[in-house]
Formats: C-alpha cells, structure tokens, sequence
C-alpha cells in the first residue's frame, strides 16, 4: 500500500488541472500580449483563472498578480513593500516561525538598514498578539505573519492580527504568508485587513511554478522583476498561462467542497492520534488537533531520529517529512519547534504527517499498524 | 587554427622492455575509448615509438584535450600541424604559416629540432633546422635563436610528410589502466575513498567497488551519491562494477552483540570479509581503501592491523601517508569533491560510539566476535546474495 502523507510539501494535481494544463500547452497556446487571435484566446484563461481565484477571495481580479509561487510572493511582498514604504519608516514585524522565504528577505532587509522585530511564539506555535501590540510603532510599515505553520499546523489569529495592525500603525501593511491556509480556510483578505497575501500553486493540486501574491487596491510594492511591462509592470515576463489556468482550475475546485474535505481530514488526524495512543513516548505537537490546521500534525517519537523514522516508513510506502533535511555533520534544528521550546532531543525525533481530501481511512489504519510495529523496533537501535 | 593531429607522449611505458607493446596497446585502448563520446572522428595509430591521434575531420578540439587529459599513461599531449612533403622551399613557408597561426607576431627566443624519420630526405636533421631558422629570422624580426635555453621549441619531423608541433598539454601521468590488475574498491560517499581509487586507476589498475547500505538508517540519496562519485573515477578508471551491499542487518546485529566502543573496528571487520568475497568473484588481486593513518579512531596504524586481520588478500591505502588537505586537494582536481562534501548520513556514522576504541587488540576483536557465532553467518549469507550489482560507466 502506498500512503503520500507529504501534501504540505506538494499535492497531487487535479486531473481537470493536468486536462487544462495540458489544453494550454499544446491547442491554446498563444502569448496572451499577441495582438492576435491566438492571443485573444490565451488571455481568455487568464482572465477566467483571476475570475475564479476573485471570487474565493471576495476581492477584484485586479488585485491579483501571478508569480512563480510561494517563495516570490513573498519576495515580492516583503521587498516590494518595505521599498515602497521605506520613507515613512524602517520598522518591520514578523515572527520566528515563518518559511524561510519570509526569514532571508528579513534578514536581507536587516542588512540594509531596517529594523525587523521577531515575535515569539507559545508554546503551541500560536504568536502572542501581546507581543505584537507592544511591538507595533508609529514608524512600522510592514508586518508579515503567516497564517497557518508550515511545520505544525499552529493558525495563527490573522484576523485579530490584521485588526490591530490597522489601528496601532496606520501606516504599515500587512502582508500574510497563506501557503499552507488557502484551500483549507475561507480567507477574504478586505474583512482581515490583509494588504498582501502569497498562495502557492502545488499545495492545492495545482501546478509547480505558479503562485499568486493579494495585492490590496492602492498597496503599492516596488517590482522585483523588471522586462516587458507585463501584469501592470508589477511582474514582467510572458503570463504563464498553462500554471495559471491550472491553478484557477485548483482553487475553484479546492473551495468547491472545502467544508467536507476539512472534517475528512480532521478525522484522519484523530484516528491517527488514537492510533498511536498506545505507544509509549509519541506526542502531538502544537495545538489541540481540533484547532490546528486540518491536514498538518507534527509528531515525536521518543529515541529515534526523524530521518530513520522516515526512511524506515518509506520502505513500507508511507511518505511523510522530517522537518528540516539535515546530516550528522551539519545538523540544523528546526527553527519553529526550537521556537516553540521544545528540546534538542524532541526536534530530532519529530516527524510531520500531512494529508489531502484523497486519503483515506484505510490508509492511517496501515500507518498506525506499522508505526506500532516499527517503533518499538527502531527504538532498539538508537545511539546510545 | 587546425590541428590535423595529436601526439600523445608517454614517459614510463616506453621502457618495460619486451611487455612494451602491451603497455602501448592498452594506452592506444584507453584513447579510444576516451574518444568515443567525443565530437569528431578520430585515427589512433602507433608510429615508430609514438602514439598518434589523426583528426582527419573537423573537431571540437578543447573536448577532445579534456577528454585526453583524462587517459593514465599520457605525459604529454602536443597538437600537430601536418604539411605535404614537397621539398625544403615549401617547407619553409609551411613552418612560417604554422607561426603566424600558432605564435603570431612572435617574440623571443626559439630553437628547431629536426628529427628525419625518412632518411631518403636530400637534407640532414641539421641543415632543415638551420635552414627554416633562417625562414623564420627573416620573416619575424622579434624573434631570435638560443640553442641551449629557447623560450620556443619548434619540433619538425620529417615522416612521409611534414609534422610540426611547438604546444604541449600535460596529461595526468601513470600507466593505462588495464595494464595493472584488478582491486575492489571500498567506496563510501567520503572524500577520500574515491581518491584512493583514482591513485589506484592511476597506476593502471582496474577497478571494481563495493558500497555498504544501511536503509532505513541511510537514505536513497546517499546511495546516489555513491552512485554519482563511482561515475566520476569511472571517467578516469574505465567502467566499474559496483556492489550494493544491505549492510543494515548485520550492522545491528554487532550493535547488539559487541561492545559499543568495537563496533567501528568489528564492522569493518565484516566490510573487508564481504569485500574480499566479491575480489574473488571479480579476480581481483586486492582491496583498496581510502585509510589514512590517524585520521578517526578506526584508522590508527592499531585499528588498521585489527581491520587488516581478516583479509587473506593484499590491502591497498594508497592516501595512508596524506594528510586530509593533500586527499582535499586531489578530491577537488579530479571533480568527486562537491559531491562528496554533499550532506547524507554515512553508514559508519550512525551507531558510532562517543569514544570509540583507538587501540583495539586483535585477539579482543576476535574474542567479541565470537558473540555473533549464532546468526552472523546466515545473516552474512543474506548480505551476499541480496547484494545489488550496478554497472558504471558502461
């Protein structure tokens, strides 16, 4: 039996994603700038795509900008603004469990000049919003928080974030790293008073090489990328049309039934916590699984390394992620679970299960049968 | 600027008296071989002493010097221009044309060795060096003759035509591999055992490897690494048959058995048993490891004899006398470095103890290994038969 527990690495597409990736690269294939038919015809897909994502975002087609995926979006968002916005201040708020593509702007930008707050978080990965009213200043002009923790599956409480952004520092924008929250929560970024927000492609059965950044109507973000003057001049270079019309395929159909593939994959969690509840030293990191993501759940196994965990799974066809890949010379903890206080030992024994709509019951029962059997076997063999 | 040929010299194998002409085979073997992925068509002939590469045909003639400088046994690679025989005037002006081409406007101080294969040319060896240095004097006023330190050495050779040659690339030294036996390799996805089998292919040795797998405690990717470093000396060495071993089982089972501290020694022990027993399915006249005197616990000169105790076949170290910096150094020349340095947990990493045994006894390792007398044969057995065997370089 194969068992793919890796979805907030990538999913699987859509098969109507690959029928219209497909369409686009071999029958519709026009550069959507072409004066032409040919032209005409490929813009139509773009157009349908930022209708699609628009309306699951309750916002204006305009104010979406496509972009290589997650990591450029907040590229974008996190130089585009703090250029744009720099003469009004120097001050930048994030916290200490984002995706590296949030941290190395972040410490890029230090480098430049700008001062950047990290906030902590508790000790379930939430970020303390005390912290951040004591944090937020007359001269802060962006703050970046990501919605849902890539590595736990922590949420983090962007509405109330957003809310108090507005109020303490007019001034700053708010930039919300949503990869692994879009397709699992209904997000309208104009109610959470969310200026930017960066979407991945290939986390909701959507294409590689894709992604979107939310750009509120009058944010501005200084262009990363300059050439033809394409999407408004934001993001030269010609419109990916096969990834975008996958992806506004993706996020149509992912929002299409939202609401049961959320409670499927809230069950598979607690089965597979019941499941391992038998088993001596095996915790569930983070928040209570009812208030965590639905598909991510960091887990320790007591006495026995993740990558050996994870290869020992793999041979039986189980794929899950160690968190951060790592060698016995150059081992580097992971940062968000150090964040939350958890012990040297504890982040090297922790593995991340993450599931999508498509798996199933059948599917935890044989990992919960060979996570009984294996564990109290690696358990034998570790360094003593 | 055309080269119509190569010559490829060669120091050491010209002088192994009446084996000469198997030495000289196999590097003219090991040319060819390394030509065949090369752009062009290629002529590799022996010519009284001498290894010729005629290019009758355009080449790219940059992939075809790396391509060369890659072949053990080839000291030296000088590009030829080749001319019709039609009499000394011609000559003449056809030495001066390979001037203007290969060393325009040239100034500074040069010398002509004539060498006269056809003796039937009307001239002497000397009287052509005299009479094309005059040409050259003449036509090129920066340049004048030292016969005993010229910057410029003009070779020509008077065959059924005219060679000319003044350029020289070094080749990497040593003896066409093929010409030296054949060792079993103990690969690791460390930086020094792939250098320890290049020394060897530079001696002219065939090679075999053996790899030890330890899943789930190393990953797939580990194995590609080997996969991709064995590649790498296979450019220089020929292809190599490595063996993929499943280490994991008997690897726990002396973690159970044994004391902690011997584990590194004993299962060495065991690697240089299974590598023995594939030397001999591969006629292999030995093992060869990339062990260096000191440099971990399991290479002290007392853990090697310990090691070096189960093998009844020769064991080459060919780094036991480098120092890392000096291994590093030919890692990086030779192109295993980057990938050796690449960050996947070794199986000798995993179960290594905080302070292993630096002086280990024989008769000790022998009296711990008696612990394993119950399932270390069968498991020995398995190891043997599910051992996976790959192909490189073919």
């Amino acid at each position: 039996m194969e068992a793919y527990f890796d979805n907030s690495a990538t999913t699987r597409c859509y098969e109507s994603v690959r029928d219209i990736v497909s369409k686009t690269m071999t029958e519709d294939y026009g550069n959507p700038s072409a004066m032409h038919n040919k032209g005409i015809e490929a813009e139509r897909y773009v157009t349908e795509a930022s209708g699609r994502i628009a309306s699951v975002l309750k916002c204006s087609p305009k104010e979406i900008l496509y972009t290589s995926g997650g990591t450029e979006s907040d590229n974008l968002a996190i130089f585009g603004s703090a250029y744009a916005y720099q003469r009004s201040g120097k001050h930048i708020i994030t916290t200490r469990v984002e995706h590296p593509a949030v941290m190395n702007p972040m410490a890029f930008l230090e480098k430049q000049g700008f001062e950047v707050t990290y906030l902590p978080v508790d000790r379930s990965g939430v970020v303390s919003v005390e912290a951040l009213e004591k944090a937020l200043r007359e001269d802060t002009i962006l703050v970046s928080v990501m919605y849902v923790n890539n590595e736990t599956g922590a949420v983090m409480p962007v509405a109330e974030i957003g809310r108090l952004v507005h109020e303490k520092s007019p001034k700053a924008v708010f930039h919300v790293d949503a990869v692994q929250a879009f397709g699992k929560y209904r997000i309208f970024p104009a109610k959470a008073g969310i200026d930017l927000m960066a979407v991945s492609g290939h986390k909701i059965h959507g294409p590689k090489g894709i992604g979107f950044l939310y750009i509120r109507n009058g944010v501005r973000v200084v262009p990363q990328i300059l050439g033809g003057g394409q999407q408004n001049g934001l993001r030269s270079g010609t419109d990916n049309v096969p990834g975008i019309a996958g992806l506004g395929c993706a996020a149509e159909q992912i929002y299409r039934n939202l609401d049961t593939a959320s409670e499927h994959m809230y069950r598979l969690k607690e089965q597979l916590a019941a499941g391992l509840s038998g088993l001596e030293g095996v915790r569930v990191n983070g928040m209570p699984i009812a208030d965590a993501a639905p598909h991510i759940m960091s887990v320790t196994f007591d006495g026995i390394r993740s990558e050996v965990l994870l290869h020992a799974l793999e041979e039986r066809g189980i794929y899950v992620s160690a968190g951060s890949a790592c060698s016995s010379h150059k081992r580097k903890p992971s940062a968000v679970l150090t964040a939350m206080g958890l012990p040297k030992a504890d982040i090297e024994s922790t593995v991340r299960f993450s599931f999508c709509e498509e798996n199933s019951v059948q599917e935890i029962e044989y990992c919960v049968d060979t996570l009984n059997e294996l564990v109290p076997q690696l358990r034998r063999f570790t360094r003593r | 600027m055309v080269f119509h040929a190569l010559l490829i010299k060669y120091a050491e194998i010209a002088i192994k008296g009446k084996n000469r002409y198997l030495f000289e085979d196999a590097l003219v073997s090991r040319i060819k071989s390394a030509l065949k992925n090369v752009e062009g068509k290629f002529q590799v002939e022996k010519e009284s002493g001498r290894i010729y590469v005629h290019c009758p045909e355009e080449y790219d003639y940059d992939e075809t010097i790396a391509a060369l400088t890659k072949v053990f046994g080839i000291v030296e690679i000088c590009p030829v221009m080749i001319f019709e025989d039609n009499g000394i005037e011609r000559m003449g002006e056809d030495v001066l044309s390979y001037m203007r081409q290969v060393h325009p406007e040239y100034c500074g101080t040069f010398k002509i060795f004539t060498r006269r294969a056809k003796k039937s040319f009307p001239l002497t060896s000397m009287e052509v060096s005299a009479e094309i240095g005059g040409k050259i004097l003449d036509a090129m006023p920066g340049a004048s003759v030292d016969v005993h330190h010229p910057e410029l050495l003009l070779h020509i050779e008077i065959r059924d035509r005219i060679y000319v040659y003044s350029l020289s690339v070094r080749g990497p030294g040593g003896m066409p591999v093929g010409t030296g036996g054949r060792a079993m390799l103990l690969l690791s996805g460390g930086i020094d055992s792939p250098v320890a089998g290049y020394l060897m292919a530079k001696r002219g040795v065939v090679l075999d490897a053996v790899y030890f797998h330890a899943p789930p405690y190393t990953s797939e990717r580990a194995k590609q690494k080997v996969i991709d470093l064995a590649k790498i000396v296979a450019e220089y060495s020929g292809p190599i048959r490595l063996h993929v071993v499943n280490f994991t089982d008997i690897q726990l089972y002396i973690y159970e058995k044994c004391p902690h501290d011997e584990l590194t020694i004993i299962m060495r022990r065991y690697m240089m048993r299974i590598a023995e027993h594939f030397a001999g399915k591969c006629r292999s006249l030995g093992l060869v490891t990339g062990e260096s005197i000191g440099q971990v616990a399991s290479q002290t000169m007392r853990s090697l004899a310990a090691t070096n105790d189960v093998c009844t076949i020769p064991v080459y170290r060919p780094v036991i006398a480098f120092d890392k910096q000096e291994i590093v150094e030919i890692a990086r020349k030779i192109g295993t470095f980057d990938t050796s340095v690449l960050p996947y947990e070794d199986c000798c990493t995993i179960f290594v103890a905080k302070h292993p045994v630096t002086q280990p006894q024989i008769k000790t390792m022998r009296a711990s290994e008696k612990r394993l007398s119950e399932k270390i044969d069968e498991l020995m057995t398995t190891a043997l038969e599910t051992t996976e065997v790959i192909e490189i370089g073919e």
